[in-house]
């Protein structure tokens, strides 16, 4: 996935929401190594201590565990994958309901549009 | 100042109280600040805010009016010199000369100068080493000068201008560069104009105004702040 950052937010938020589509999308598996604090910085153009930042993040959220000797892993409980999954459905979703509110639509005419 | 102190004393860079006069003109005016190790800084300013004069302080091409500035507690000169990658502002190559004759003429001034890694990067920007530097164009030289300073395992880098004669492509390149040679015992300073290319990859920023600072922080930091990114900022800040 090619890394799209912008510029208001800060930007380790916004590394952490792509390793979170990376992982929900199967991009990095369940249990699967990933690459280390340096490569991810450079493939994102971005500082390596923001990286760690993002990455430390992420591990106290559950979603990956790093391992002392050989590096950090994508968590192996799949029921945090999904539960992240569906967290970020719910933005996504979030978002397109104020876009449609913002063209002037109620819900319940927002369900009808989906439903044609 | 002694090895055990030294190795307790964690900042890279402290100033206090700095300032430079030119004739009426004060370039930098009272700076008191630290750099830490590991940090990628960036010095921002507009035209005349003293980055350039900061830079050149940092390696003793210039002697403040008042104050002071340290180098791992060594004042500018030798000892600090082995210490500091410096990148000018200026083109100071000589042009009779070959890309190989520059690798050696560093190699032979630099201790801690790492040829295999110069010819690396020359490779990748496709620079030829038996090239006469007078041949070259000017954006190739400014590729060249900064390969020679990142080449070296320094412990401070001041980065005058890196990225701004170059390609798209080439600053790309540069800025991995700097990345990739990131390590936690070194700090990166580097000047320039173009924020938006470089507000990625900085831990803090510094803004300079005049010859003071009016911002030293995270930018991080400051993006959540001021819900605004650097470059933003920067043109809010100092709109003309």
């Amino acid at each position: 996935m090619k890394w799209n950052l912008s510029n208001n937010q800060p930007i380790y938020l916004q590394i952490m929401e792509h390793l979170r589509m990376s992982i929900v999308s199967g991009e990095y598996p369940a249990g699967s190594r990933l690459p280390s604090v340096r490569d991810l910085a450079v493939e994102a153009s971005v500082n390596p201590n923001t990286m760690q930042r993002a990455l430390s993040q992420l591990e106290n959220e559950g979603l990956i565990y790093s391992n002392r000797t050989s590096g950090r892993f994508v968590t192996e409980d799949e029921t945090v994958i999904q539960n992240t999954r569906r967290d970020l459905a719910s933005g996504q979703i979030r978002i397109f309901y104020d876009k449609m509110h913002d063209l002037g639509y109620s819900n319940p005419e927002i369900k009808e549009l989906m439903r044609d | 100042m002694d090895f055990t102190e030294n190795l307790f004393n964690n900042n890279l860079l402290e100033c206090n109280k700095l300032t430079k006069i030119f004739g009426g003109t004060t370039a930098l005016n009272d700076l008191s600040l630290t750099f830490e190790r590991g940090r990628i800084i960036g010095l921002l300013g507009p035209n005349g805010s003293g980055k350039t004069t900061f830079i050149k302080l940092i390696n003793g091409l210039l002697v403040p009016t008042r104050g002071s500035i340290t180098i791992n507690g060594y004042l500018p000169g030798v000892e600090t010199k082995k210490v500091i990658s410096y990148l000018p502002d200026k083109m100071i190559l000589n042009n009779w000369m070959k890309v190989n004759d520059l690798v050696s003429f560093y190699k032979d001034f630099y201790e801690d100068f790492k040829e295999e890694r110069a010819y690396d990067m020359l490779k990748d920007l496709d620079i030829a080493p038996n090239a006469r530097l007078k041949s070259l164009s000017k954006g190739t030289k400014e590729k060249v000068q900064l390969i020679m300073v990142m080449s070296r395992d320094a412990e401070l880098y001041c980065l005058d201008e890196p990225i701004g004669g170059v390609d798209p492509a080439a600053r790309d390149y540069i800025l991995n560069t700097i990345i990739q040679n990131y390590n936690h015992k070194s700090s990166i300073l580097l000047s320039t104009h173009l924020i938006a290319d470089v507000e990625n990859i900085l831990d803090d920023a510094i803004f300079l105004k005049y010859g003071t600072v009016t911002r030293y922080a995270p930018v991080d930091q400051i993006r959540e702040e001021s819900g605004m990114s650097l470059d933003e900022l920067f043109r809010e800040e100092f709109k003309c």
